[in-house]
């Protein structure tokens, strides 16, 4: 709770930024579009990609930026709270021993640009706009305390590194291209493991290494048909779910002894 | 073909879980085993979670040792007094080790304990089994007859109160050890996965002295209910039970061990116990290395809740 509130605060003091930027010199705006806002995950899903179109309006006597414009993309999934844990060597065998917990943390994380991240701006305002897997802010739970930690902090790195090994978290800075100077796409793929929920794309667009405009838009993953309803199921009537699971072994074994009978 | 499991959540080849649950059907009928101990690890090997493996193993044990109870209580092998006796201590286990299983799974020590039950109790049993299947060979080429049981060496075992007549099994005998055993194949087969089969059997023939025509068809009837009781218990405590996994397992399953009894009855009695024995060896030393060597990686990743 206490990070959205953070999340909120923040992303209400940039908006105010942002206008207050508009209105005094430059005069971009961001508009974007999904491909699909609803992404159905069926039994035989097997990773999709979604396409992030976008353009930028400018008015029509500002100039366009010496270097260019630059564009990070960041889409974060559902929140949930997460463990990782250390294996230890203990009298000649591999115990799991300590163990940080990340709390509401994305289930998906991925960013994307179109160019390395240290070219587009400073490591200062890459870490203000948590632009970036090593900037992005995730709480870790240390005994009492709740804060997020340095990016080399060995928990959060394997974290980050265990959650790319499944796809579902990425950092991809070639992913954006532009069409045309103000013209943007880019790929979101969304492996098979991808979990269902809401998930917020954030688009905040640079110039010469300050942020200048954002936008925000979002999507959907839901999980249709017979696993879907399984899955519901098994979490809201685990008694009934069993017994039904139960059932259906004996069956399965009451038919085969039909089936093969010999005697 | 590819198929999204709903509680393991991850996509799983239809084909190989097909083949794995027909190839350990096969080798379960053709030992008269349930094949727990197999199918397990197997699973926890192609990728899905420990914890959602021993629960999914469970219902998939509870359907092949109700096609094979079926056909012993026709043939009326089963002792009812018997497994009633041992189903007493078997629930109670049960109960015990899905509690157990929640708790460590809580304290993240799961599926070290689910590694270490295995590397335990396989290469003690594998190892005994193979042992005395040596030995039996070396003395059968001998020549030597060896009686299978001694008269009159009764142990301790047989001097305890609470004796109960089990008519079927023709055998006059404490409940005490009975209600033992089965509390103990309950525990461990909650925790580990299996039916326990292939403990229970030896147990009850060694140590009871209950006569064979009776142990195997009631050991069935013991693993049948234990088993159920625990894919409900699992299901109900964990939400670990992954019905579509368990119903590609058990069309596997059964098909399989149709034809693994027929293989079984042209290899010879002892030879048979000498591969069961060699095969449990193997899983447990193959988990007895993964605990040993450095894992490829030291970290893991757990969901812990659903999240807001």
């Amino acid at each position: 709770m206490r990070t959205r509130a953070i999340c909120l605060a923040t992303g209400l003091a940039l908006l105010l930024g942002v206008t207050f930027i508009a209105g005094d010199a430059r005069a971009e705006h961001l508009i974007v579009s999904v491909s699909n806002h609803r992404v159905t995950v069926t039994p035989n899903y097997s990773g999709e990609e979604l396409v992030l179109f976008g353009s930028i309006e400018r008015e029509r006597d500002t100039p366009v930026p010496r270097s260019g414009y630059d564009l990070v993309v960041t889409v974060s999934g559902p929140r949930v709270d997460m463990v990782t844990r250390r294996k230890e060597r203990w009298f000649g065998i591999w115990v799991n021993a300590d163990s940080r917990q990340f709390l509401n943390v994305p289930a998906y994380l991925a960013i994307f640009a179109n160019r390395p991240l240290d070219k587009i701006a400073t490591p200062d305002i890459l870490r203000r706009q948590q632009l970036g897997l090593n900037n992005v802010l995730l709480t870790q739970r240390v005994g009492p305390d709740y804060a997020d930690v340095v990016a080399s902090d060995p928990f959060r790195r394997a974290f980050i590194r265990l959650r790319t090994d499944l796809g579902l978290y990425q950092e991809n800075t070639s992913a954006v291209t532009f069409l045309t100077p103000t013209l943007f796409r880019t790929g979101i793929p969304l492996p098979a493991e991808v979990p269902t929920g809401t998930y917020t794309v954030g688009i905040k667009l640079l110039a010469d290494g300050a942020l200048i405009a954002k936008t925000e838009t979002a999507f959907e993953i839901v999980k249709v048909g017979f696993e879907q309803f399984v899955a519901t199921t098994a979490r809201q009537h685990g008694l009934l779910y069993g017994v039904a699971t139960a059932c259906m072994g004996l069956m399965a074994g009451w038919m085969a002894s039909i089936v093969f009978r010999r005697d | 073909m590819q198929l999204y499991l709903p509680i393991a959540d991850l996509p799983v080849n239809v084909f190989l879980i097909l083949a794995m649950g027909a190839a350990v059907g096969f080798v379960s009928g053709m030992f008269g085993i349930g094949g727990g101990f197999l199918m397990t690890p197997l699973l926890i090997f192609v990728g899905i979670a420990p914890a959602v493996a021993v629960a999914t193993v469970a219902s998939h044990i509870a359907a092949s040792s109700f096609s094979g109870a079926l056909s012993y209580w026709r043939k009326r092998a089963i002792d009812p007094m018997l497994a009633l006796v041992l189903l007493c201590g078997g629930m109670a286990g049960t109960v015990l080790g899905v509690w157990t299983f929640t708790r460590l799974r809580s304290l993240g020590q799961l599926d070290l304990l689910i590694a270490l039950s295995y590397v335990v109790l396989l290469s003690g049993v594998g190892g005994a089994m193979f042992w005395e299947g040596l030995r039996a060979i070396q003395r059968s080429k001998h020549g030597q007859v060896v009686p299978l049981r001694r008269s009159g060496a009764h142990g301790w075992i047989h001097g305890l109160p609470l004796k109960v007549r089990f008519k079927r099994s023709k055998i006059y005998l404490s409940a005490i050890p009975v209600v033992a055993i089965g509390l103990i194949i309950g525990f461990i087969g909650a925790i580990m996965g299996i039916g326990g089969g292939f403990i229970l059997v030896p147990m009850l023939i060694y140590l009871l002295r209950i006569p064979t025509s009776t142990v195997i068809g009631t050991s069935m009837l013991l693993t049948l209910v234990t088993m159920t009781f625990a894919t409900v218990l699992h299901a109900a405590t964990n939400h670990l039970v992954d019905v579509v996994l368990a119903l590609i397992l058990m069309t596997g399953g059964v098909t399989g061990a149709q034809f693994g009894a027929r293989a079984g009855q042209r290899i010879r009695g002892e030879h048979l116990r000498l591969l069961l024995g060699l095969l449990i060896l193997a899983v447990g030393i193959r988990f007895a290395v993964e605990l040993g060597i450095r894992p490829a990686d030291l970290y893991t990743v757990r969901e812990t809740t659903g999240g807001t």
